[in-house]
């Protein structure tokens, strides 16, 4: 243990985004640094690794004008912590957790460390408190509860923004529905190389919401390294309102892609080995190291929820990224080019889609006595009724029986009546009477 | 063995400690962080460390304990939860609260917890080393105690009270017996000799018992994408299977569905001897955010522990969840260690570890002349679905159970979504004997039609797929509509309902049943009645 800040002058080499430091004493993995610019402004960066006297840093940031013989580096003696307090509420931050809105820094209660600690698994509370969206296709058929990491899958050109947001704006804690009782209900929102206009867009959702708020804003333009760092701000911040102050928190993370990317950047610069795709062989590891920060606590009243939203390249659910994404989330959210060409809204396909803490949410107490037998049959009947739409394209509609031409017709009207909403926001009794008409106009059993 | 750290890079950790062994024990910095040698250099020693080495500085302490990573077995293993390198999560939680922080842990075996014992060998006896001496009930379960640390002449045996500090006898050398010893994990318990797999694993998953049975001391993997249901499956047969012992892995999963299955055990009964799932199982929980190289150790930390209950024996299930993730682990550190890879960067020793793990299941003969048998489920996650990818081939080439679970059969929520085409299983002559004798003598004649019945089907939903399902004759409408009957009703079994258990004659039943009603259709149908008519009656 140092007692004081050390200051070296022996930068090595620069290889962007990262620094080799030699004859440093007794520096520790995950210390935070401080490299001094020939200019004299200064970046923040982290120790990767330390062989002996020389020392990996990455630095949070462009290191451009940076060079070798004027530029010094700080060693703090501390890694990397996050300002906390409920004051950082209704503010925006950048993704070096930097007040941007033109206020200025509150002043912390606390600090911790970003990157958090595993929960034990016997101290995990039951994620089975229901949260309605406002979305059918979401709250009848893939059931959101609190607690629970479900990622929306999205591709290029798919209102993916606007389903992000509409869930911003409706999602209800129903468990304590009545009146007051958003008001521990928070949202963090965490952009990770955002465009400007995706960014304006989000912000006017936030700025129009009754729900309080605290977003990380990491834009195209800014560091790449920073989107490594944004979300575990976004999810300390989190941490410390859900189990300190026992807020509900959700948690939208976009884009996962380019955090994926970032993530691909940094290993490539280390020289790693590279695995699929050219993304690094931990990846799986460093999103659980995210994703599973979603939960909730045996004994403590609030919730980390978290829905990130996943670019898929290419429209490839089995690229790298969606892969190992829902390899770790519970459940995921698939948004269909087919059905967006439709002109559907949300054009989400419940057939790819999975809410798998959803058994725990629904039913009598949580949503309605009927609400599973009403997803099965709707389920059931929807995903027959796409089969028989190959049999179609073949044989032409002429060719099948009454009982199959009456499957399409209930295919298209679930697509239509049911997914389909619009800007309407549907409360979870009237998500479950909408799936109840559809059935029943088509002659089909009602549970 | 003191020394210091000389270099740092993720879970790898370098020390100036030239004295130590391979695999040796090794506890790291100020905060006593614990580490694994997996290498020598000179006069350094590259160690693996277990937990987060964020925070640790050049120049710390470290300390060689002189002893590899090893597990401490005696009674008291049921019904715990343990972290990858035996921490017992419970007390652990007790002690730090909801988080996990590295460093100092509670004894993984509860001290002050009374016993008591019961021998079955006296004073005077002369005892080889592994025979069993006596026996501590731990709730309804009979957990032997045995000379698992050498034998010798006794001179004493104590029945009554004890802790597992307490020594329970002694030698005529003086030694004293300790009712817990501890194991290395990374060395096969021994036994006397391997024995043929001949019994099944009842699972009571209809699917695997008719068409792919498992055998006691076989192995199988569950490989499938995300979304097939293969923690559902796993968790489903840990319920439900007919076996002494379970020993559960999460390895890298989930942190929620660890948390729903161990609620959901502590309310489940088994439903054969109705005690509390909980009473026969022993959980190692290493979710995917605690640290990668605990993950790794998991296996063999839980592994070993199912051999000591397999050395008393018992018959054994040990299950993972998933081996993928294991495997990951192992190319995260072979990495770190700036090993040359094999294919996708996995280290090219990972087909010879994962054979060397998959060897330690088995039916054997323990050194107390009983059977015992350990059995091994593990649940592979290939990226993309992809079966091509390494892990799976590894798997493949050492395991004698393939089900395959099918991302179409889960998208049209067919589960458990095993494919009956592709998935295989070796076992099914060994066992055979068993099905026919105790179940009915038919079962193989019904497996034979039923799997006919399917591909038949198979074949004729590719003709209606051209031209149209009108086009078929009645006896394809038939073949159909009993393949429909045999997937909903028979291998379609909902791990929510009471139908998540299904015996052995409530699954003969009810192919039987369809069987039946399939060859008296035909019949009618040839003998001029309408297919309407028929299938009018069948549905009531």
């Amino acid at each position: 243990m140092r007692l004081s800040e050390h200051c070296y002058a022996t930068i090595a080499s620069i290889k962007s985004p990262l620094l080799l430091v030699e004859a440093v004493r007794s520096a520790r993995m995950g210390e935070t640094v401080r490299v001094i610019y020939p200019d004299g402004s200064e970046m923040e960066g982290e120790i990767l690794k330390i062989d002996g006297a020389a020392v990996l840093i990455q630095l949070f940031g462009e290191s451009y004008g940076l060079d070798v013989e004027h530029s010094a580096v700080v060693f703090t003696d501390a890694v990397k912590r996050a300002p906390l307090s409920t004051d950082m509420l209704d503010r925006v931050f950048n993704g070096s957790f930097l007040p941007i809105d033109g206020r200025p820094m509150f002043i912390p209660e606390q600090w911790a460390p970003v990157t958090g600690f595993p929960i034990n698994p016997t101290l995990r509370g039951s994620p089975d408190e229901f949260i309605e969206t406002g979305y059918s296709a979401i709250d009848g058929l893939n059931t959101l509860v609190k607690g629970q990491k479900l990622p929306i899958f999205s591709a290029a050109g798919l209102p993916s923004k606007e389903m992000a947001s509409g869930i911003l704006r409706s999602a209800r804690m129903v468990a304590r529905s009545n009146e007051g009782a958003d008001k521990d209900f928070v949202v963090i929102f965490v952009a990770l190389g955002l465009t400007h206009h995706e960014y304006a867009y989000y912000m006017q959702t936030l700025e129009a919401m009754r729900t309080r708020f605290m977003a990380f804003i990491n834009l195209a333009n800014d560091a790449v390294v920073e989107r490594l760092l944004a979300p575990r701000f976004g999810l300390t911040a989190a941490e410390y309102l859900a189990f300190e102050r026992a807020m509900d928190v959700l948690v939208v993370i976009t884009d996962m892609t380019n955090y994926c990317d970032a993530l691909r950047e940094v290993s490539t610069a280390r020289e790693e080995l590279p695995g699929r795709r050219g993304y690094p062989g931990y990846m799986y590891s460093d999103l659980a190291s995210l994703f599973e920060r979603a939960g909730r606590i045996q004994g403590r009243a609030g919730s980390v929820t978290m829905l990130p939203v996943v670019t898929m390249p290419e429209d490839d659910i089995t690229h790298p990224i969606p892969d190992l994404t829902g390899y770790i989330t519970e459940g995921q959210l698939v948004l269909s080019r087919e059905l967006h060409q439709k002109g559907i809204f949300p054009p989400m396909d419940v057939l790819p889609s999975l809410s798998r803490l959803m058994q725990r949410g629904i039913g009598e107490g949580r949503t309605r006595a009927d609400h599973r037998g009403v997803a099965n049959l709707l389920y059931k009947h929807y995903a027959k009724g796409r089969d028989l739409r190959n049999l179609e394209t073949i044989v032409g509609r002429e060719g099948m029986s009454e009982k199959d031409q009456g499957m399409l017709d209930f295919a298209e009207a679930f697509e239509r009546e049911f997914v389909h909403q619009g800007q309407q926001r549907r409360s979870i009794e009237e998500t479950l009477d909408a799936g109840l008409s559809v059935l029943r106009r088509h002659g089909l059993e009602a549970p | 063995m003191k020394g210091l750290i000389t270099a740092v890079s993720g879970p790898t950790v370098t020390v100036d400690l030239p004295e130590v062994k391979l695999y040796d024990r090794v506890s790291i910095g100020h905060s006593g962080l614990m580490g694994e040698v997996v290498r020598m250099e000179r006069d350094q020693a590259v160690v693996q460390v277990y937990e987060d080495t964020r925070g640790l500085g050049i120049g710390e302490p470290a300390r060689g304990l002189e002893k590899p990573l090893t597990v401490a077995l005696g009674p008291g293993l049921l019904a715990r939860i343990f972290d990858g390198l035996q921490r017992p999560l419970e007390r652990l939680g007790e002690a730090q609260g909801p988080f996990i922080r590295a460093g100092k842990a509670p004894e993984p075996l509860e001290p002050d917890r009374p016993w008591h014992f019961v021998p079955v060998k006296r004073a005077g006896e002369v005892v080889q080393s592994g025979e069993l001496l006596g026996y501590a009930e731990e709730g309804p379960f009979r957990h032997w105690i045995g000379a698992f640390q050498g034998g010798g002449t006794l001179t004493e045996l104590k029945e009554g009270p004890f802790t597992v500090q307490d020594s329970i006898g002694a030698f005529s050398d003086g030694r004293p017996i300790y009712a817990v010893h501890e194991w290395p994990v990374r060395s096969p318990r021994p036994y006397r000799r391997k024995l043929a797999p001949s019994e099944p694993l009842v699972t009571g998953q209809r699917c695997i018992d008719f068409f792919f049975p498992l055998a006691r001391g076989g192995t199988a993997i569950f490989p499938g994408g995300f979304g097939t249901g293969k923690t559902v499956l796993e968790q489903t047969i840990t319920k439900y299977a007919d076996t002494d012992v379970v020993v559960y892995v999460g390895c890298g999963e989930r942190g929620n569905e660890m948390a729903e299955m161990l609620e959901e055990f502590v309310t489940l009964t088994d439903p054969r001897s109705g005690h509390a799932l909980t009473k026969r199982t022993v959980m190692v929980v290493n979710t995917s955010n605690m640290p990668v190289a605990a993950r790794e150790a998991s296996i063999y930390t839980a592994v070993t522990m199912a051999e000591y209950f397999r050395d008393m024996g018992y018959h054994v299930l040990f299950l993972a969840d998933s081996i993928s993730r294991w495997a990951e682990a192992l190319r995260e550190i072979s990495s770190a260690l700036e090993e040359m890879p094999g294919e996708e960067g996995y280290p090219t020793y990972l087909s010879s570890r994962l054979s060397g793990f998959v060897a330690r299941s088995g039916v054997v003969e323990t050194l107390d002349g009983r059977v015992g048998s350990l059995t091994m489920i593990l649940s592979v996650s290939p990226p993309g679905g992809d079966f091509t990818e390494p892990v799976t081939q590894a798997c493949l080439r050492n395991t004698g159970a393939f089900l395959m679970l099918d991302t179409a059969l889960a998208h049209r929520r067919h589960f458990p979504a095993i494919n009956w085409f592709q998935s295989y299983s070796l076992y099914g002559d060994a066992v055979a004997h068993f099905f026919a004798d105790r179940v009915a003598p038919e079962w193989g004649a019904l497996k034979d039609e039923c799997r006919a019945l399917l591909q038949r089907e198979e074949k004729l939903r590719e003709v209606a797929e051209i031209v149209g399902a009108e086009g078929l004759e009645d006896e394809g409408h038939l073949l159909m509509h009993v393949a429909e009957q045999v997937r909903q009703n028979f291998l379609c079994q909902n791990a929510y309902t009471e139908d998540a258990y299904s015996p052995l004659d409530q699954t003969h039943r009810r192919i039987r049943e369809i069987l039946a009603f399939y060859r008296n259709a035909e019949k009618r149908l040839q003998g001029g009645e309408s297919l309407e008519k028929i299938l009018k009656e069948a549905t009531p």
